[in-house]
């Protein structure tokens, strides 16, 4: 049994008759990264939604299994507290909540639903202070409120925050990548970086081989049509980024 | 055949209190002038331009409604804070549940007490701030107030007061029908806060008249609603002079019929008025606010933050104007009112209204309805917050803005953990 498995996952938009994900196959094995690369409309988000919990999809067949649990009965908060932490490709700006509050309230949900003792006020702030620190995320960034006003780069860097503070076994990151800068990125990289213990586990989404000089993944997928069309090794990505995925689909056509 | 005898909805209403205990000839003199405002206007009716959206049939009926007494064992709203505290028990004063009448930079009376004596300040506020609000909008509850109410306070603050006034309202009576009319004068330089809170009556009906001086400060805060079943109509009418500084806010948890009015005439250069609602209501449920603002005056601000969240088929109604002056040049106002529905049987009535007459004037108004945001609801539970912490975190921050309008950290922060507390009890 690998850590996470996505099995012949086929799913729909709840509001049209259409078919996204048409039996999708993946296999991500305790402290792998593995990175998805795919055109505009193959489905790539709508995997990490569906995975997730988001509303307004189908699943029309398949499992999405985390330790060989199905998360697809669960609440988005239950998958959460069971491993799965998605890193949104547009993170969601809610005004009137503390970025703090945000982070507490998750954190100790989290521990309050898996029976562990949730944290007081100051060890939360001990480790907040510790992991933002890292991540440049300034004491204003948590005291304003969730990611209102924040520039690409800093919405990013509150994302990785929270996977560090959440600490999940799996981590599916939607396209980090876009809107950041040179500098942005490999900072956002190295974050997601320090995170890689041998343990956990990593599902990079990204349009360009150059995340993936950061990330350095240990399999590389090409998603085309709703399902995974081909599977290799880092050097899959730079064949993308030299031919584009015209030529590979037609290989695999 | 009998004779029908058909009852004159006007004369019902007057005829709901009996005549207050007799003031000295100038106050018995405003009295009746407000008695014949109320016979010159007549009842409120749906017909009513400003009643179209509040069936105003429950407060003119001829009895209260006989209903129970909410017994809490919570503590209650602005409890940590240090105030002069004024009771009133089913719209009688109490004094043995109150603090002395006294205070630095504070002159306090009893309405009953003031209106028998010549105040002479008092002659140009009482009854008179509520005649000037009668036009161009009739509002016949706070005619019907002036007219018969024998209990309130009377407050001039001449200096900048250390502790808020809170009037405190109590019921012990199941069909209490009270009247209570305040009466403020905030003198130039002055400071005061009042703070209100408590059902005080099966039917309530209270109206405050503020006079605020050049250079004066009146800040206001009540939360009102925790009873139920109580009925509640209020008045508010101030009066401001150059650079003075007004600001009320209330906090509405539940209540079957509430009617707040608020009528403000800005007379003097450069100042600031804000008048802000966050409110929640479950089921039997409906929340009026009715804010007419004048400016009159040149570079003056006002503010108007109205937020209602409403389940179960709960009403919320929001009728807001700003009217500007032809010389009112440099008028900022502001207006914003937004209801959020947590549910499909819940409604929210909005009229925002702007008349204009100046030319050189920035007036904004915006008026949202809408449900929970579902991108924020699934954001927050994919980081493990359940639903309905979530929902609540949501709506908490909804608020907020409105909370925002209130410049004391600390009755900001009871008021939120007000707000938290409903959303704990009423989370399905």
């Amino acid at each position: 049994m690998k850590m996470f498995e996505i099995k012949n996952l086929k799913a729909s938009l709840e509001d049209e008759d259409k078919q996204i994900l048409k039996g999708m196959n993946l296999k991500i094995g305790a402290g792998e990264v593995h990175a998805i690369m795919g055109p505009n409309g193959s489905g790539k988000s709508t995997m990490s939604y569906v995975a997730s919990g988001k509303g307004g999809y189908v699943v029309d067949e398949g499992e999405v299994l985390l330790d060989g649990v199905d998360l697809l009965d669960m609440e988005p908060d239950e998958r959460a507290a069971a491993g799965l932490f998605l890193a949104f490709q547009y993170p969601v700006e809610i005004p009137g909540v503390g970025n703090m509050t945000f982070l507490r309230t998750a954190v100790n949900s989290q521990r309050k639903m898996r029976g562990e003792e949730e944290l007081n006020a100051a060890q939360f702030l001990k480790i907040v202070r510790e992991k933002a620190k890292s991540l440049k995320v300034d004491a204003d960034m948590l005291k304003r409120p969730v990611n209102v006003g924040f520039s690409g780069g800093e919405k990013k860097r509150n994302e990785i925050l929270q996977m560090a503070m959440l600490e999940p076994k799996m981590c599916i990151l939607d396209e980090t990548d876009s809107g950041l800068d040179v500098d942005a990125m490999k900072l956002v990289s190295e974050g997601v970086n320090a995170l890689r213990d041998g343990k956990r586990s990593f599902l990079v989404i990204t349009h360009y081989q150059r995340l993936l000089d950061h990330i350095v993944p240990d399999v590389v997928h090409i998603m085309a049509d709703g399902r995974i069309i081909k599977s290799g090794g880092p050097e899959l990505a730079l064949e993308v980024e030299n031919n584009g995925y015209e030529g590979l689909m037609n290989e695999v056509a | 055949m009998g004779e029908t005898k058909k009852t004159n909805p006007t004369e019902t209403l007057l005829a709901q209190h009996s005549a207050p205990r007799k003031g000295a000839d100038w106050a018995e003199t405003l009295r009746n002038a407000a008695r014949a405002r109320v016979l010159g206007m007549g009842a409120a009716t749906r017909r009513d331009e400003y009643w179209r959206y509040t069936n105003p049939a429950a407060l003119n009926s001829a009895e209260s409604p006989d209903v129970l007494i909410l017994q809490l064992d919570e503590t209650p709203v602005f409890d940590g804070v240090e105030k002069l505290l004024v009771t009133f028990v089913d719209g009688v004063y109490a004094p043995e549940l109150s603090d002395d009448l006294s205070g630095e930079n504070l002159e306090i009376s009893m309405l009953g007490d003031a209106l028998g004596t010549d105040i002479h300040w008092a002659n140009d506020v009482f009854g008179k701030l509520e005649a000037a609000g009668q036009n161009p909008v009739p509002r016949p509850f706070a005619a019907l107030n002036s007219a018969l109410a024998g209990q309130g306070v009377v407050i001039r603050a001449t200096g900048k007061v250390s502790k808020p006034v809170a009037l405190r309202y109590c019921r012990e009576n199941t069909t209490s029908d009270a009247l209570i009319h305040h009466v403020i004068r905030v003198e130039s330089g002055a400071d005061l806060t009042v703070l209100e809170n408590g059902a005080g009556a099966s039917r309530l009906n209270t109206v405050m008249e503020v006079d605020v001086a050049d250079g004066g400060s009146f800040h206001h805060l009540r939360a009102q609603g925790r009873d139920h079943t109580r009925l509640a109509t209020t008045a508010i009418f101030a009066r401001l002079g150059n650079e003075s500084r007004f600001k009320s806010f209330t906090l509405t948890v539940n209540g079957r019929l509430t009617r707040n009015e608020v009528v403000i005439d800005i007379i003097g250069d450069n100042t600031k008025a804000s008048v802000a609602g966050a409110c929640l209501g479950d089921g039997d449920f409906l929340h009026d606010d009715t804010i007419f603002i004048t400016h009159d005056a040149v570079n003056c601000e006002s503010r108007q933050v109205f937020k209602k969240v409403l389940k179960n088929g709960a009403t919320g109604v929001f009728q807001g104007k700003i009217l500007v002056k032809p010389d009112a040049q440099k008028t900022d106002g502001y207006q914003i009112s937004q209801g959020l529905l947590l549910d499909e049987d819940s409604n929210f009535l909005a009229k925002p209204e702007l008349e204009i007459y100046a030319d050189d004037v920035a007036c904004s108004h915006g008026s949202t309805c809408g449900a929970v945001d579902e991108n924020s609801l699934f954001y927050l539970m994919s980081r493990g917050v359940p639903r309905v912490q979530a929902q609540n975190m949501m709506i908490l921050a909804f608020l907020d803005e409105a909370i925002q309008e209130i410049d004391d950290d600390f009755l900001a922060e009871d008021i939120r953990s007000r707000l938290q507390g409903w959303t704990e009890r009423h989370s399905s």
